[in-house]
């Protein structure tokens, strides 16, 4: 029997002797994309005023102080209400815009696309910059209304795009069949069309939650006061000194994020697999 | 009444008289159908569209109040903001040329695993792109500082004597910019190599072509389009990029984002920020102009949340 490095591994018979680098150097890459991620998660409960790893004693104190700081605690109230308030805005939004474009064919339809997919193309900077200008003169600026809507903005792409994608490989002559026997459009809509697509819409409505809790510059510039955001305030901090308290909160939003994304994910490809 | 009405329209030969009144009704019913996205466009116009006209009108505004060109000539004449733009430029390059250099490779590696094991794999680079990069730009900052996790264990380990300068300049800069854009760059080049027919490659084998001969004449051209798609979109990320450079580099490296901050937190100077918004707009649409001719914008971006 052939070892395995001098055993092929690949259609053009090189050898896994031969790739060895390849796979040193892939596996290096791997580590380093993850190790920077993870690391604050067992630094975030060491008992010391400095950051240290591995920690020499353990405890919560850095969870504490952030539970116990009214300041923080206000933060992720208005993340969490503006993430919920922009899932509930962005996603009927979007998937309607989507079912409409998919739907009419016209040749008009691939300019609006075009138009609704830019937020995601612009530089984060200026669509922060505009927004302060613009509701600074409608008296909106640091108001949750406004950010909101900035963030609803920022999500619409990412609804279509999921939706869309959904749509694409859907039958729409179900739709058909269930108005040629009398449904109106819109039932017909909601009582075919949305059942098969609801893994995918339950995807589009937790990346369009996290669109808006783990953005940064556009909150930096328009929230603000009693409705600052926990990642506005974490960026303020981070630029003046270096606060344990963050590795904690850190971690919580690792958390927060991780168990969201693995949610879309599995509804993801339980749509997949339908 | 009717029939005048349908006969009133032109039919063509050998058509059923209602046909015209039908296709009158499908165009009726599609223009309907494209009315749903009104909602989202209302979103995007005042959220976006109206607040960029808006910046582009400012920009023309001098100090005055008047109509001039003086925000352009400042941007053209000042060293300073020369100055800007190009480390903008350099920093959004090497990040990109950093990325390549790291992102292929494992792109390639994760392409030849059996399915079942590249999506295992694959979670090393999903891990990041989702985690908040506000996190991680924290946590580097943590991991290179002064007292940081890395000097310490270097100079513990006996490898250094002082510790090095690892942060708040180009090199922190990069070393963030470079971790948070690597799975812009790998995802979509990983999805366009599974793309690659495999057969390609083994004929280039079968007709004796030696593996790096088939990988170099083959694959590479093959994964091209892919690569350059993916690199203009980490690069045209990079151009905006705010959060990361400001955190990491310290008030050592401006870039155009940061500029264009603090001339609106700092000094209030409309006229200043407005320019270079424009100009960041225009270099940022001009690249993406680039990328559309390789590859469709909708799937450039993978799923992203910056």
């Amino acid at each position: 029997m052939t070892p395995w490095w001098k055993r092929p591994a690949s259609d053009t018979q090189i050898t896994h002797g031969q790739r060895l680098w390849l796979y040193a150097f892939a596996a290096l890459v791997m580590v380093l994309l993850v190790v920077p991620t993870l690391i604050v998660i067992p630094m975030s409960f060491s008992d010391s005023q400095y950051l240290e790893f591995p920690p020499e004693s353990w405890s919560l104190r850095w969870y504490r102080h952030y539970f116990g700081s009214e300041e923080w605690m206000s933060a992720t109230l208005t993340s969490l209400q503006a993430a919920f308030l922009t899932m509930l805005v962005a996603t009927p939004i979007g998937v309607l815009a989507a079912y409409g474009l998919h739907a009419s064919r016209l040749r008009a339809a691939g300019f609006v696309l075009t138009l609704l997919i830019t937020p995601m193309m612009v530089p984060l900077i200026l669509v922060a910059v505009g927004a302060f200008y613009v509701y600074a003169r409608m008296n909106i600026l640091y108001t949750l209304g406004g950010l909101v809507m900035a963030h609803a903005m920022l999500a619409l792409p990412l609804v279509m795009i999921v939706t869309g994608a959904a749509l694409k490989s859907y039958d729409m002559n179900q739709e058909l069949a269930a108005r040629s026997l009398g449904a109106p459009r819109w039932k017909a809509f909601l009582t075919v069309t949305v059942p098969q697509i609801r893994f995918a819409l339950v995807t589009a409505a937790l990346l369009a939650f996290l669109t808006s809790f783990d953005e940064v510059v556009v909150a930096m510039f328009i929230s603000g006061g009693d409705n600052a955001t926990l990642t506005r305030n974490m960026f303020n901090a981070l630029r003046d000194q270096i606060d344990p308290t963050i590795a904690a909160i850190s971690t919580v939003m690792i958390v927060i994020t991780s168990t969201l994304m693995v949610l879309a994910q599995l509804f993801g490809k339980s749509s997949t697999e339908r | 009444m009717s029939v005048v009405g349908i006969e009133a329209r032109p039919t063509r030969e050998g058509e059923p008289l209602n046909a015209p009144g039908l296709r009158a009704d499908e165009r009726r019913e599609r223009v309907a159908l494209l009315g749903l996205s009104v909602p989202a466009l209302l979103l995007v116009t005042i959220v976006l569209l109206v607040p960029l006209a808006w910046l582009v009108a400012l920009s023309f505004v001098g100090a005055d109040g008047q109509l001039s060109w003086e925000n352009y000539e400042r941007l053209l004449a000042r060293k300073s903001y020369r100055r800007i733009l190009e480390t903008t430029f350099i920093v959004s390059a090497l990040t990109t040329a950093l990325c390549v250099l790291l992102g292929y490779p494992l792109a390639y590696f994760l392409s030849q695993l059996p399915t079942r094991l590249a999506n295992l794999c694959l979670i090393t680079v999903l891990l990041p792109f989702w985690t908040s990069l506000l996190v991680r730009t924290y946590a580097w900052l943590v991991l290179l500082q002064r007292r940081g996790l890395i000097n310490e264990w270097a100079i513990g380990a006996g490898l250094l004597e002082e510790p090095l300068k690892l942060v708040h300049n180009l090199s922190g800069t990069l070393i963030g910019m470079v971790h948070i854009m690597l799975p812009f760059l790998v995802l979509p080049l990983y999805s366009s190599m599974k793309a690659i027919d495999r057969d390609c490659v083994r004929a280039a084998a079968s007709l004796g072509a030696t593996p790096a001969h088939a990988f170099r004449t083959v694959f590479l051209p093959l994964s091209a389009p892919g690569l350059v798609a993916g690199s203009l979109m980490v690069f045209v990320l990079c151009l905006g990029f705010y959060v990361t450079p400001a955190v990491l580099g310290g008030g050592k490296v401006i870039l155009v984002s940061m500029k264009i901050a603090s001339n609106i937190e700092l000094f209030v100077n409309w006229g200043a920020a407005s320019a270079l918004g424009v100009v960041l707009l225009l270099i940022t649409a001009f690249v993406l102009w680039v990328a559309s001719r390789f590859v469709r914008l909708d799937q450039l971006s993978g799923g992203s949340h910056r």
